[in-house]
């Protein structure tokens, strides 16, 4: 299975690679409604440093919708999905496969965000530490729930609407868990972010063992 | 021994009944042409052998598994070219046969024979699929079919969008894989062509099979 596995996830990140959506596309937007928030909170500095967690959560939320839906895309425009069924590949191995390359892509992103919400926002990070925790285990929650209703919503015509009405309110664990959890490592409100991040592995938890149950179902259905 | 097999097959799409009670029986070596008009149940006949496609009642064996409670060994056993051509554009013609060749678990040394016999120049191995025309991308899919050296091909309008020269092409790839040993299922309009190189002709039409005739 780990071999089809890292097929998959191989396959997805070349083609991410090649198309540079991620970088050309993405990363700009991420950083562009960073920015915006600046301009909306900037005259009342100290809100936009306590809010600093919730925008870099919710400019992730937004960016996995557009990551989630390329990733589905890639399957769906040529008939993949079904190729992918002929050619015996266990459907946990697709999902897993699928989530992987979607979280190394969501924590690229992260990654420059960090930068971003240093620079633009004057944050300071207290815990580097509880950031990588936070991010990590973040994103592998949001990358199996993001590919699993990547999935349900594949043969839905209007699904680059639905995703998104499926998918952040399902994220919302996240968007609160990491939120507190940031708001510990940069040192701007007193929580335990360490408990915080115990509910986040709960969630991803929950999602991989949904889309591992799941995803064959899917895959076959839609 | 039967490689197809279908008693009585009534498979729906959404509420429509595509197939209405097929009955059909294919043997080894066999070249099967389904022809009819479209919507017929010709693609759906081909998803039905390919275990793509559930069935409400009836039985299906294909390569004496049952498409219903064995179709992941049904799955592995046929090469289905469909109207799509399941490749993805933003990998290169050789990048794409070599990801389906292992996800298929065959060798990846067949790949290079393939687009030989696909007569895919070498020039365009490196190229993304995206840029290739057409009748490319058909000839690159029908490669990845060939890879998967497959006992059942369902070739589902296979001369669509090809040249002349590649329409040869297939054709001679249809009568070796016959007479190896493989059994062909094809369907097509263009019966001027498929005449000729079928052993047998099954029309289709409503969802049933009107017409079954060995040449």
């Amino acid at each position: 299975m780990w071999r089809d596995v890292v097929l998959v996830a191989g396959k997805d990140l070349r083609i991410e690679w090649r198309s540079r959506v991620t970088f050309s596309q993405v990363v700009p937007f991420a950083g562009l409604v960073l920015v915006l928030f600046g301009f909306a909170l900037d005259a009342n500095r100290p809100v936009l440093e306590r809010a600093t967690s919730g925008l870099f959560w919710i400019t992730i939320m937004f960016v996995t919708t557009l990551a989630v839906q390329r990733s589905t895309s890639i399957e769906t425009t040529d008939g993949a999905r079904r190729a992918l069924l002929l050619a015996g590949v266990e459907p946990v191995a697709v999902f897993a496969g699928k989530a992987a390359a979607v979280a190394v892509q969501l924590l690229a992103v992260e990654l420059v965000l960090v930068g971003g919400i240093v620079v633009l926002y004057g944050a300071e990070i207290d815990s580097f530490l509880l950031v990588v925790a936070t991010c990590l285990v973040a994103t592998v929650g949001i990358a199996a729930a993001g590919t699993l209703l990547g999935a349900l919503v594949a043969g839905v015509r209007a699904r680059e609407t639905v995703l998104p009405i499926l998918l952040l309110p399902v994220l919302a664990p996240v968007l609160i868990g990491a939120t507190r959890a940031f708001d510990d490592a940069l040192g701007s409100v007193a929580v335990d972010g360490w408990a915080w991040i115990g509910m986040l592995a709960g969630f991803g938890l929950i999602n991989l063992v949904l889309g591992a149950l799941s995803y064959g179902v899917l895959l076959e259905e839609t | 021994m039967s490689i197809i097999a279908l008693d009585g097959v009534v498979a729906l799409l959404g509420r429509f009944p595509a197939l209405a009670g097929v009955d059909l029986d294919v043997g080894a070596g066999e070249i099967v042409l389904l022809q009819g008009p479209n919507g017929a149940g010709k693609s759906t006949l081909l998803r039905v052998c390919a275990g793509l496609q559930r069935i409400e009642s009836g039985r299906a064996l294909v390569l004496e598994h049952d498409v219903v409670s064995d179709r992941a060994a049904v799955r592995r056993s046929v090469g289905l070219l469909g109207h799509d051509t399941a490749l993805y554009d933003d990998l290169s013609v050789e990048e794409n046969l070599r990801f389906w060749a292992r996800a298929s678990r065959v060798d990846v040394d067949a790949v290079d024979g393939a687009l030989d016999r696909l007569g895919v120049a070498d020039r365009l191995r490196d190229v993304p699929v995206r840029h290739l025309s057409a009748g490319q991308r058909r000839r690159t899919a029908l490669a990845a079919v060939v890879v998967r050296r497959p006992r059942l091909w369902l070739l589902d309008e296979p001369h669509a969008g090809l040249d002349q020269q590649g329409r040869d092409l297939i054709d001679g790839l249809v009568r070796q894989a016959a007479t190896a040993g493989a059994t062909v299922l094809l369907a097509s309009h263009e019966l001027d062509r498929t005449m000729g190189l079928a052993s047998r002709h099954v029309t289709v039409a409503g969802g049933t099979i009107t017409e079954d005739r060995t040449i």
